[in-house]
């Protein structure tokens, strides 16, 4: 396991986690149909996907995202639930990147949706180091922006700053509107890991459906109080993903020392209806490749290094080749390689026999 | 530790007065040389001079928690970072501008020369209108004296650029000024020392307001 790269170690140890909750694997096709994606291009992250031709002028595109096409298969059965992790490369950007993740699609009730979030801050415990998980809730963040009075192009505005944490311009963006600012400036400001965070938003909230959105956001704190997860989970609103796609409760990962998160998710209920689906839908995705930027140096050096040239007996030096690998690692090469080091140096050119 | 990327020049100067005014100060940096990194670890703050277009990018990249950055970079970058505070110093506006007896030639493409591409085209396609971007590097004015371009989209802060080349603004698209941004991871882990200084500034922006 010590030769493997932090990346691959965390895909090992997060199969297992996901298995041991009864989620089973799931491969998907390197191709998808272009029209999948293009229909759904406000749910990617990136909206520049590769495509190909295929067979009968089909448009096909290498898949930018793995989400769609589970939901598009999800069961919409009553008492259907479908659990499934993956580990795939997506493309994305013209970059090929290493993605784990799981999606808990059908019929969901509130133990699904708490048992993915919890699922959540256990990757990212695996992963170690410290870290954070900032939660928040779609349907708490759009009821608020409907109630504030704003044009829905306002409302997508208040949306970008918020996830900015720019409340200059969100202050100017409610001009005169009071009642818009307070609450804004109070979801805006709200941050932390305990209950009184909950208990400031409650304080601004006018309408039933805002009321709606906090108890479930405020049951789900208390399933992640009681899993003794709270403490490395922060509510935080500027979690923000579309309003067209997310419904309830979104996330976003942390670790330490990796300038980015390295993974997200949320209750995307809106996209399996869009598709058609009746169905909830809760997953995330863990952005693998990221996890390099904390890998330590590779140790290139070999323990042995064989020089050999055309006068060398390839029998001789095969033999001489096995036997030093039973000692360590060995590296036969013509000449000395550039920026590579050795601890034993054996050269067999030009037939000598040197043991240094 | 926080890292700091401030812009080379005036701007940077003065933001660099606003934190050593908020405690945050570094001798170091003081003093004339060359160096571009400075570190103060009792106050612990390093701060480094970077080109102002690349301030979004080391805080974007995590190579700085924080920077001090103008708004048309953001604009036009849109790095993704969080953006703290106002600090309403190095005021001007992102505007639209041309020759003094200049007509905007409705039915054709309109020549847009511009440093900020993403800008000219978001304004325009605003309006539903057909633009040609120049996309230049320096002395954007020169660009509709010699008939390169019909308009220049760019930053005005006194105007006296424009006037001594007899150029006029014709449309203000947006105010600019400095603004303190922040790496979303960092501010996670370093969300204390990060508040402290986004508050301290604050409450020098609002007294001199």
């Amino acid at each position: 396991m010590e030769l493997l790269k932090n990346e691959e170690r965390a895909v090992f140890a997060l199969r297992a986690l996901y298995r041991r909750y009864g989620y089973v694997g799931y491969k998907m096709s390197q191709f998808e149909e272009y029209d999948l994606y293009v229909r759904n291009k406000d749910f990617l992250l990136s909206d520049r996907i590769i495509t190909f031709s295929g067979s009968g002028g089909r448009l096909l595109a290498l898949k930018p995202d793995v989400t769609l096409s589970i939901v598009k298969n999800a069961p919409d059965a009553p008492g259907a639930v479908q659990k499934l992790y993956y580990n795939e490369n997506v493309y994305r950007d013209y970059r090929e990147i290493m993605q784990t993740g799981l999606e808990c699609v059908g019929d969901l009730g509130d133990y699904e949706i708490a048992e993915v979030v919890l699922l959540a801050a256990k990757s990212l415990q695996l992963l170690g180091g410290r870290f954070v998980l900032d939660i928040s809730h779609m349907g708490l963040v759009a009821a608020i922006l409907s109630s504030c009075g704003l044009t829905p192009v306002e409302q997508k505005q208040a949306l970008a700053y918020l996830r900015r944490k720019n409340t200059h311009e969100l202050k100017a963006l409610c001009g005169g509107n009071d009642d818009a600012w307070k609450k804004l400036s109070e979801l805006a400001a709200c941050r932390g890991n305990d209950r009184k965070v909950l208990e400031t938003v409650s304080r601004v909230l006018t309408t039933e459906e805002e009321r709606q959105a906090l108890s479930e956001l405020e049951g789900l704190w208390r399933v992640l109080e009681g899993s003794g997860c709270a403490g490395n989970v922060c509510l935080d609103f500027s979690v923000g993903s579309d309003m067209g796609y997310y419904s309830g409760v979104v996330f976003r990962g942390y670790l330490e020392g990796i300038p980015a998160s390295v993974l997200s998710g949320g209750q995307y209920d809106k996209l399996a209806e869009k598709m058609g689906k009746h169905c909830r839908a809760i997953g995330f995705a863990v952005y693998l490749d990221l996890l390099e930027a904390r890998q330590e140096e590779t140790d290139d050096s070999v323990d042995t290094l064989i020089l050999h040239d055309g006068t060398t007996d390839t029998a001789a030096l095969t033999l001489a080749a096995e036997a030093a690998a039973k000692d360590g690692s060995v590296l036969v090469a013509g000449a000395a390689p550039e920026r590579r080091r050795w601890k034993r140096l054996v050269d067999l050119r030009k037939g000598a026999i040197r043991n240094d | 530790m926080i890292n700091i990327a401030l812009p080379k020049g005036r701007l940077g100067e003065k933001a660099y007065a606003m934190l050593k005014e908020s405690g945050y100060d570094c001798p170091a940096l003081e003093q004339p040389g060359r160096k571009l990194i400075f570190e103060n670890p009792e106050k612990g703050v390093r701060y480094f001079w970077v080109k102002p277009s690349d301030v979004a990018i080391y805080v974007e990249r995590g190579a700085a928690d924080l920077g001090i950055v103008g708004k048309d970079i953001l604009l036009e970058y849109q790095p993704d970072v969080y953006e703290l505070l106002d600090l309403r110093m190095g005021k001007c506006r992102m505007a639209v501008a041309g020759k003094k007896d200049f007509r905007e030639p409705m039915g054709q493409t309109l020549k847009v020369a511009t440093k900020f591409p993403n800008i000219a085209q978001s304004y325009y396609s605003g309006k539903c209108r057909d633009i040609d971007i120049i996309h230049l590097n320096g002395s954007i004015e020169l660009a509709p004296i010699l008939g390169l371009s019909h308009v220049i989209v760019d930053i005005v802060e006194t105007g006296t650029t424009l006037r001594e080349n007899d150029l006029v603004v014709y449309e203000e698209i947006v105010p600019i000024s400095a603004r303190l941004i922040a790496n979303i991871a960092s501010f996670q882990f370093k969300d204390g020392a990060i508040g402290a200084i986004r508050e301290s500034l604050q409450k020098q922006v609002e007294r001199e307001k």
